[in-house]
């Protein structure tokens, strides 16, 4: 049943600067036993006045209740489109905290760290295997370092060639940050319009030898699968540029298609999407990437090879674009999607996607009578309305806000720009049937609120903690940093 | 919504005002409606040269980020300073305080190619 009713206590927190008084302390350390030494006046910061002091109690209280104002994916359901926040496994958290694994050090020798080498080494073949690339790097952060290391791999490869290229084709249905990373990587962008999908024609019209790769995300932001990709592939290679695939979207490919076997010639995964580890504030991501055999020599160092003497960190590789982290990669996060790929199994891994695309065709079966869809070609794991069927001048931002009194984290809106109003839904798939329908009802009952009180939508949200907040002047003039009135 | 007949006008919902071999550069009420309320403007340099259809400034809004793009190739030779500092002037006047740029025109045949009033409003209801 879906209602806004219901009653609850959101008490209200002040900052710890707020809280604080003057000699309150929490800590109780032994008397000085050795003479006291004042500290050279250049070695005391003087920019730290009005420096909380509280005691313990005062600490944890304030950071317990802050966090019953979160909402997370173990508080709700969590339809941002295009970040996949799918239910992270507990025994992800189980495996991450095995002593063997927190208790190492980066630094710790080859010889005793085996166990997270094979892990490692484990993880490189099964990404592999999942995606078709001969070789893995799993170093990058993030995706989009995944991306940047990804462009920096098909430069060096073009400039062994003796190939200077200047341009990198993006469609206008790619994630926002492929043209940032081409950008980053000294390439001027070249945007084409796409219908829906990318048409060859489209790619053919801007290729060129100036051209060092077509980027594309896939499926595309619109949740559709690019159709034509292994035709794009050949075109683009037959004049000498690479393929560069978001892999952002994996998680409705899983186990039925593998980009390595269609053409593509570098992707990065999203671990802390379709891996299911934590993300968003929550934790840090990892973005490794995949690449073709004659991509191999360019891959940063170190990777984890197997030798006669166990496991080890490969640092020999001359033409590698370099080290792009500290260390190894956010080891954590690493064990984490590793637990999730060997719990899941490859038949779990294809049902998963099977599930996502099912879950996100069922919204929009359920919705597209009442929300408009641009785009009507069969969509994967993720649907994106438009803002064209609300009534009453209701936009996009209040449909999302109106979702909030309904008790439910908002989709992505205004994006992708190709959509007008653009409301993106991805459901992934953990979550279930009823979960799914009690969303529907949400959305379908502030259709009907757009028709007849419309009020209610511009108004919202009424029952959250706080009212709708003026993003404007937060970004026209931010305060951001406490100061005592 | 307002469309001054003085002024020409791009498919990227940018206006002209041309005097003499000196254009003044905007973005339209359409445009402005759409972004939503802008928060964030980034201006080229006064002696850059610009080259028609390319990009020579970003607007941000809470909803998206925009380029804007050059409807003149020529040589940026004066700047709305007070942009930066008040972009809600893009919202609330962009064809008189929220001017972004002025170009010296390297070839005045290319205004040819841009709409007029009529042509605009047609182009945007049809958009």
């Amino acid at each position: 049943m879906i209602s806004t009713e219901g009653r609850g206590l959101v008490l209200n927190e002040n900052l710890l600067f707020e809280q604080s008084q003057p000699g309150r302390v929490g800590y109780s350390v032994a008397g000085l036993d050795v003479p006291a030494v004042t500290p050279d006046s250049h070695l005391i910061r003087e920019d730290i006045s009005d420096f909380p002091e509280l005691s313990e109690v005062d600490v944890v209280r304030h950071y317990t209740r802050l966090s019953t104002w979160n909402y997370g994916v173990d508080s709700g359901f969590y339809p941002l489109g295009s970040c996949t926040m799918k239910y992270n496994p507990k025994i992800n958290e189980v495996a991450a905290r095995l002593p063997g694994f927190t208790d190492i050090h980066p630094q710790t020798p080859e010889a005793l760290n085996q166990g997270a080498l094979e892990l490692m080494y484990n993880l490189q073949r099964d990404l592999g295997e999942i995606s078709g690339f001969p070789a893995i790097t799993l170093q990058p952060a993030a995706g989009a370092q995944g991306e940047f290391a990804g462009m920096l791999m098909i430069r060096a490869w073009q400039e062994a060639r003796g190939q200077k290229r200047h341009k990198v084709i993006i469609p206008d249905t790619a994630h926002g940050t492929n043209p940032a990373s081409s950008a980053l990587c000294g390439y001027e962008v070249i945007t084409v319009a796409s219908d829906g999908i990318l048409s060859k024609e489209a790619v053919a019209a801007v290729m060129d030898d100036d051209v060092a790769a077509l980027m594309v995300t896939n499926p595309n932001t619109l949740g559709l699968f690019e159709a034509d990709i292994r035709e794009i592939c050949d075109l683009v290679h037959e004049r000498g540029g690479l393929v560069y695939s978001d892999g952002a979207n994996l998680n409705a490919m899983m186990g039925i298609s593998r980009p390595g076997d269609i053409g593509i010639d570098v992707m990065h995964f999203n671990l802390h999407k379709t891996f299911s580890t934590p993300h968003g504030g929550g934790g840090p991501g990892s973005g490794p990437v995949g690449v073709v055999d004659k991509l191999k020599p360019f891959m940063p160092v170190p990777f984890i090879v197997k030798g006669d003497g166990g496991y080890q960190l490969e640092y020999n590789c001359p033409q590698s674009i370099g080290r792009l982290k500290s260390f190894y990669g956010h080891f954590g996060i690493l064990v984490r999607a590793y637990s999730y790929i060997l719990s899941m199994g490859g038949e779990g891994l294809k049902r998963a996607s099977e599930l996502a695309v099912l879950n996100a065709n069922y919204i929009r079966a359920r919705l597209e009578n009442e929300y408009d869809l641009p785009n009507k070609q069969r969509s994967l794991h993720e649907v994106v309305f438009s803002e064209d069927a609300l009534q009453n001048d209701c936009h996009t931002l209040d449909v999302a806000k109106r979702l909030i009194d309904y008790g439910y984290h908002p989709p992505t809106i205004y994006f992708p720009l190709v959509v007008h109003g653009a409301l993106m839904i991805e459901p992934t798939e953990t979550e279930s049937k009823q979960t799914i329908d009690e969303f529907c009802d949400a959305l379908l009952a502030i259709a009907a609120e757009s028709k007849n009180n419309p009020e209610l939508l511009k108004q919202a949200p009424v029952r959250a903690k706080v009212r709708r907040l003026d993003e404007t002047a937060a970004a026209r003039k931010p305060k951001l940093r406490w100061e005592r009135e | 919504m307002d469309f001054p007949e003085e002024l020409k006008y791009t498919e990227d919902h940018e206006w002209v005002l041309v005097e003499n071999d000196v254009v003044t550069v905007g973005i339209t009420n359409f445009a402005q409606d759409q972004l939503g309320d802008i928060v964030f403007v980034e201006l080229p340099e006064v002696g850059d040269m610009l080259e028609e259809g390319k990009t020579f400034g970003v607007v941000e809004s809470v909803k998206a980020v925009s380029d804007v793009y050059a409807p003149v190739a020529g040589e940026v030779v004066e700047v709305n300073e007070v942009l930066p500092d008040e972009p809600e002037a893009l919202n609330n006047s962009p064809y008189e305080a929220g001017w972004m740029i002025k170009i010296k025109l390297a070839d005045p045949a290319v205004l040819d190619g841009l709409m007029n009033v009529t042509a605009y409003k047609e182009f945007v209801e049809k958009d």
